[in-house]
């Protein structure tokens, strides 16, 4: 399982890299490999509120329909749309080209509650 | 879990294993789905379909019951040919759907007829046939567990197949079988398939399959699971029974009625008297998205942030790895049916505008 350490995870397993005041989101290699094929990714709208925890983007597999959930409450401030029409970049890199949204973090405490790699990597092996 | 004697094979190729109607299958290689499907529409993928029930019909009145049992008719078929068929229940539905072969003397598979089913059906097709069975002079045996079962599907399998064997896989027509040798095991090449490529389904000693496997795999052939399985039938428009077809169903109203010959059959009076308020449609999806079985299809919305009325349930739908459009296949209300019009699907709460097509859906 590759888990970068300089990246935050949610049990809910989504990654989130923190630059400023601007979080990157995307999904895990394990979700990716858990999930097979993604064939079809609706993301937020640019400019949405969300909160932490919420459900605000979805990614479909051959096999599943997932959400995908805000690791912290903030504004979409930018989607990345090339997913739109190659939703397997998912698969083939989901920790660069594969990133799904970017939030103005507005809730920061919420970062405490985020994961490291190796904590996330227990959950993730407990299934 | 019942485990098929190409278990091992599968996860040296890297298999993820599912449970599938108490089988333990390969749902895909290391690959995925989507190469997987390609290799198959491209050159040649190589399936393993033993968990599938195989059930033996003999004796001096095995066609006259056949005939009787199944909704297809068994007395078109000379020796050395199979035809899709169906079982009908009483009421106006369907126990499964089949694959009839006439065997001949030189196979080795059991004379006179074997019955191909559904692994999940494969009880209940036995119990079935077994029961109607009293009534001819026909014995019905369920010889699954006697062989193993591998499809090679795709333009490419014929030319494969044919630098492993010397048989005249290449000579072979649609739904004829033909007895051979593959590396020295007894098998039966039928040209049959679910994929809608041209393809090879090969009967064997369940002992022998690992040999044929990794035989066929090294000449190119790639490892298909059942994901790929099934994104293939779907885009060549085949019906899966459990989703398109039901023991409440009626075939008459599918692009499948013409397997329902006219003669007498058990439950003929359901099947033959009952009008179709729905029929079995596909369904190209004209938005982004994936339908999904379960999924409502409505009428097209008066005006916007409408709904259309309900008309009809998705009963499987994917992303055609081809095309990549969202396509599905639905039971929805006759008057919809006609290919060109258009209806929506209703995908987590939104009306994804869709139009009725008949498939193949590339």
């Amino acid at each position: 399982m590759n888990l970068p350490e300089a990246l935050l995870y949610s049990p809910s397993h989504e990654w989130s890299k923190l630059d400023g005041d601007i979080l990157t989101v995307g999904i895990t290699d394990f979700a990716q490999d858990q999930l097979g094929d993604v064939v079809f990714v609706e993301l937020p709208t640019v400019g949405t509120q969300v909160s932490a925890r919420s459900a605000v983007a979805v990614v479909e597999s051959v096999k599943t329909a997932s959400d995908i959930y805000a690791p912290v409450s903030g504004e979409v401030t930018e989607v990345n749309s090339a997913l739109t029409d190659a939703p397997e970049t998912l698969n083939s890199d989901p920790y660069e080209e594969g990133w799904m949204f970017k939030l103005r973090v507005s809730g920061a405490s919420e970062l405490d509650k985020l994961l490291s790699a190796a904590d996330y990597q227990k959950i993730a092996e407990a299934g | 879990m019942k485990r098929t004697s190409l278990f091992d094979q599968h996860l040296a190729a890297g298999a993820r294993m599912v449970a599938f109607a108490g089988w333990e299958m390969p749902i895909q290689y290391a690959s995925g789905i989507h190469q997987e499907h390609l290799a198959v529409r491209e050159s040649a993928g190589l399936f393993d379909v033993s968990h599938m029930g195989e059930i033996e019909v003999t004796g001096p009145g095995a066609l006259s019951f056949l005939r009787f049992a199944t909704l297809n008719d068994p007395a078109l078929l000379g020796p050395g040919r199979g035809q899709y068929s169906m079982l009908p229940n009483d009421r106006g539905g369907l126990i499964d759907d089949l694959y009839v072969y006439h065997t001949t003397p030189e196979d080795f598979l059991p004379d006179d007829y074997l019955v191909v089913c559904n692994a999940s059906n494969r009880e209940a097709v036995a119990s079935h046939l077994t029961r109607l069975a009293r009534d001819f002079d026909a014995d019905v045996r369920d010889v699954s567990d006697d062989f193993g079962l591998l499809a090679l599907q795709g333009p490419g399998a014929a030319l494969l197949l044919g630098r492993v064997t010397d048989a005249d896989v290449g000579g072979l027509k649609k739904n004829r079988t033909l007895a051979g040798t593959l590396l020295g095991c007894e098998v039966t090449f039928a040209r049959t398939g679910y994929t809608g490529e041209d393809g090879f389904e090969i009967f064997c000693h369940p002992e022998d399959a690992p040999a044929l496997w990794r035989t066929l795999t090294a000449a190119g052939a790639v490892p298909c699971g059942l994901g790929a399985r099934d994104t293939l039938r779907l885009e060549a428009g085949f019906p899966l029974f459990g989703h398109e077809l039901t023991p409440e169903t009626n075939p008459r109203c599918t692009d499948f009625a013409w397997v329902v010959k006219d003669k007498p059959f058990y439950g003929r009076e359901a099947i033959w008297s009952r009008t179709c308020t729905r029929q079995l449609v596909g369904l190209r999806l004209l938005q982004r998205g994936v339908a999904r079985q379960g999924y409502r299809v409505l009428a097209p919305a008066a005006g916007e942030d409408e709904l259309g009325d309900k008309i009809g349930e998705v009963t499987s739908g994917t992303i055609s790895p081809l095309t990549r459009d969202g396509i599905a296949m639905a039971w929805i209300r006759k008057a919809y049916s006609e290919p060109g019009t258009e209806v929506a699907v209703e995908v987590r709460a939104q009306p994804l505008s869709a139009v009725v097509v008949k498939p193949p859906f590339y």
